[in-house]
């Protein structure tokens, strides 16, 4: 076995213990152990990708002395790789544009904790990632969970206590549903291993015994993963979670914590239950439906708020449900797009939660358009990426948006004709929408306005800059040279099956 | 110039009005004259107001009623959502809360009749060959007597792992919740401070009955504790049920005694200390088994005599680790609700 193979597993190792390690830290060092963590981890996620790009085939790694049933295993793909590469870079640039609002926000001497939580987060993300076991699963979905909650409540007003309050009874409730669908699952079967299962219930299904409990099962796991992913009719701890957080902890929240949840169901679509199972029992048409109404809903409620972080969350809301539509649609075209969309939206979605941050920063901290106008020309490099990130989720060519929509599309013609008729209005509709909002807000912070907030002394910080910088290559990078990445997760896809 | 008050009345002004050829009469009257006429011009008005209030009277009745019917309407439905609208709200919010529970048990307890039956050793999750060799190949494999702590901390050790990590998480987003923490100065603050003192103050200090039981209660509580930690491999119990014992022997010393006491052993330096060094053992122990395992190399770590104390490869120290991190989590919970720290 290669060196290279064993990195998985170091890095999540690796994340566990500086989690550790950190709480015996002093606030400072606490975040410079973070940021060298997710940097390393990141470079050997590289190192892994690039080890399964050239073999060409995915591989497991048996946790101990014991082979694969009886113990734990991880399982590495092209698809796992790239999704563990990209989960690090996003919360590197997410850490490194937040640090000074980091420190601003919290005090000083709970400041370790913060990094505490984050180390335990990337870990749980990378074990999400690459976990061939569904038991397993559920106990990084649990360290994810309360690692989300310290990250919302560590601000330490009212208003993030109250959100947290709200995220955690719903989160656990999902979490409650997926532990419940996991038991039922292994009554059922009597495995835990994602590829036993697999073959457990393709008999099971086959022979048409125990119909109900099945569909039971799958639609347990998929509402709890849908509720802790925030789908339409499930969200309304999102916008005060994403609101009134630290600039970092909304966006790792949105960009990283949401879509690792996805991500694990897509896991269960094509590892567990087997994508043909999941759409006989219809749950993808269910899905698809509320998705539809959540792209939509999700940009009617952004289109009244005037609070620019409230603002982003709810289009948070009609993301998440272009996502679930192309899980909806049930084909592999639109599980690829699906998955682009995961990357596509994390990366804008962080970009704008950061830039709206500095962009009240020089607004006399205030998050109401009222107040941001004119931001654009007081905080240059924040107004850019904004409109950067904004004309990405609206969906301009060249930006990453437009590009998953593309694939939405292009998947939404190869479905069944009521899908894509379907889709394809909804998609229409939620760009207008999309367009409404974001452009009014990008005009709003371009309008000059507001001079009384104009400070001679003002001084970017560093770290801010090269964040946004690079969120804007980044978010370039998957609007032009998207043909690669679409190649890689097809091939990481056809690994999972 | 001064002028004397009845200087208009004065024999001298009369002669001179006499010889200016002024009117004659006497300033009392003209101010009577002057007065009659007031009254009667506003006399005049009030009637003319009377007649033109009767003329427009009835429009403005009906008017008046009308606005004010409308504001009485604006004022009803803008106190509505407060009002009336949060009574609806909340009436059908818990009606519909226990509709949407009810179908959710109606549909779990739907679900189990159809589950394969209870305690059949055919279900599949009862004879696959996962559980079938965990019992048959178990104690070889592992060392350990009690499969159940087998498969925890050795077929599974990843998850517990994990397991554990939730445990200092979880404390660690109590540490943020709870701990009131000094300010730049060194000192509290005043509210903390008080808090503090009458907290202290509300102690069951020199509780003699409680201080007796827990007298006797305690050590027994904490040795049975470590029993169950250390015996984990060979009969019933472990890290996690072990470590609980101990943290509760803790509690109820800390109830009996006060702070004062627990404060000469237990810190907050204590808590991440001990749960510092356990978890981070816990980390490079395991990794170096899934390391020597994933790369088929021998671990070098003898397994022993299964039944021995000293037997079952790391499982023991494992047991110990988890012991203690669930100890001081538990101790730690309970000290940070009670006082904001340790």
């Amino acid at each position: 076995m290669e060196l290279v193979q064993n990195f998985p597993f170091f890095n999540i190792v690796m994340c566990l213990a500086s989690g550790v390690i950190a709480s015996i830290l002093s606030g400072k060092n606490a975040r410079r152990l973070s940021i060298g963590l997710v940097s390393v981890v990141g470079i050997m996620s590289t190192c892994v990708l690039g080890y399964v790009l050239k073999t060409g085939e995915f591989y497991t790694y048996m946790m101990g002395h014991h082979p694969a049933p009886w113990g734990n295993e991880i399982r590495v793909g092209v698809l796992e790789a790239s999704m563990a590469l990209f989960f690090c870079i996003i919360m590197l640039l997410c850490l490194l544009g937040g640090s000074k609002y980091i420190a601003q926000d919290i005090e000083e001497s709970k400041l370790n904790l913060y990094f505490v939580m984050i180390n335990l987060m990337l870990s749980s993300l990378l074990a999400l990632v690459y976990t061939n076991d569904l038991f397993n699963a559920y106990v990084f979905v649990e360290i994810n969970t309360i690692a989300a909650c310290g990250l919302i409540m560590i601000r330490n007003n009212g208003k993030s206590i109250l959100s947290a309050t709200k995220y955690m009874i719903m989160s656990s409730l999902g979490s409650g549903m997926l532990l419940i669908g996991i038991s039922m699952l292994y009554d059922l079967t009597g495995h835990l291993l994602m590829s036993n299962i697999k073959e457990s219930v393709a008999t099971i299904a086959a022979n048409g015994e125990y119909t109900v409990p099945l569909t039971v099962v799958i639609g347990l796991m998929c509402v709890g993963l849908a509720i802790k992913s925030a789908l339409f009719p499930f969200h309304s701890w999102l916008p005060d979670a994403y609101g009134n957080s630290t600039a970092s902890s909304s966006a790792i929240l949105s960009s990283l914590v949401s879509k690792a949840y996805i991500f694990l169901l897509i896991k269960i679509f094509y590892r567990v239950i087997g994508l043909h199972v999941m759409i006989d029992h219809k749950i993808t048409n269910t899905l698809f439906a509320f998705a539809i109404v959540g792209m939509i809903m999700g940009s009617i409620s952004a289109m009244k708020q005037h609070d620019v972080r409230r603002l982003i969350a709810y289009s948070s809301v009609a993301q998440i449900g272009y996502i679930y539509m192309g899980i909806g649609l049930g084909t592999t075209a639109g599980m690829v797009a699906a998955v682009f969309h995961i990357m596509s939206h994390s990366a804008s979605k962080s970009m704008l939660f950061i830039a709206a941050r500095g962009l009240s920063e020089v607004s006399g901290n205030s998050k109401d358009f009222k107040d941001l106008k004119g931001a654009g020309y007081r905080n240059k490099i924040a107004g850019i990426a904004f409109a950067v990130g904004a004309f990405s989720m609206v969906g301009i060519p060249l930006f990453a948006g437009f590009t998953s929509k593309v694939y939405f599309a292009e998947a939404a013609i190869t479905a069944s004709p009521k899908k894509m008729f379907i889709a394809m209005i909804a998609l229409a509709i939620s760009t207008i929408l999309n367009a409404v909002y974001f452009i009014r807000a990008t005009i709003s912070i371009y309008t000059p306005r507001n001079e009384h907030f104009n400070d001679p002394n003002f001084k970017l910080a560093f770290t801010f800059r090269v964040a946004l910088v690079l969120f804007i290559i980044l978010n370039f990078f998957l609007g032009i040279g998207s043909y690669p990445i679409a190649q890689a997760i097809e091939k990481g896809l056809a690994m999972f099956s | 110039m001064r002028i004397r008050p009845d200087y208009e009345n004065t024999a001298w002004r009369k002669f001179e009005r006499f010889v200016n050829g002024e009117p004659s009469y006497e300033i009392d009257e003209r101010d009577k004259l002057e007065t009659e006429m007031e009254i009667a011009s506003t006399e005049d008005r009030e009637r003319n107001e009377k007649i033109e209030e009767v003329l427009m009277d009835a429009e403005d009745i009906k008017s008046e009623r009308h606005r004010k019917e409308i504001a009485a309407l604006y004022h009803k439905y803008q106190n509505w959502p407060e009002t009336k609208g949060l009574k609806i709200f909340q009436r059908g919010y818990r009606i519909l809360a226990v509709v949407f529970c009810m179908a959710i048990i109606s549909v779990l307890l739907y679900t189990v009749v159809y589950l394969p039956e209870f305690g059949n050793p055919n279900n599949p999750a009862n004879s696959n060959e996962v559980v079938t060799t965990y019992i048959e190949e178990g104690m070889e494999a592992t060392g350990a007597v009690n499969i159940v702590t087998g498969v925890i901390l050795d077929y599974r050790a990843f998850d517990t792992l994990g397991e554990s990590h939730v445990l200092f998480i979880a404390a660690c987003c109590v540490l943020i919740l709870l701990r009131i923490d000094k300010g730049k100065s060194g000192k509290l603050s005043k509210a903390n401070q008080d808090e503090q003192d009458s907290d202290s103050k509300y102690e069951p200090k020199n509780d003699k009955i409680l201080q007796k039981v827990s007298f006797l209660l305690v050590p027994p509580i904490i040795i049975y504790g470590i029993y169950v930690i250390l015996n984990g491999h060979l009969s019933p119990g472990g890290g996690f049920s072990g470590g609980a014992i101990i943290g509760a022997g803790l509690i109820l010393y800390l109830n009996a005694f006060g702070f004062e006491k627990t404060e000469k052993f237990f810190t907050y330096k204590t808590f991440s200390a001990v749960s510092f060094g356990s978890l981070i053992f816990y980390a490079c122990a395991k990794s170096y088994s899934f390391f020597t395992g994933a790369n088929h190399l021998n671990s070098h770590i003898p397994l022993g005599t299964p039944g021995d104390i000293i037997s079952a490869g790391l499982i023991l120290p494992l047991n110990i680790a988890v012991g203690l991190v669930v100890a001081c989590t538990m101790y730690g919970f309970y000290a940070l609700f009670r006082k904001g720290g340790m």
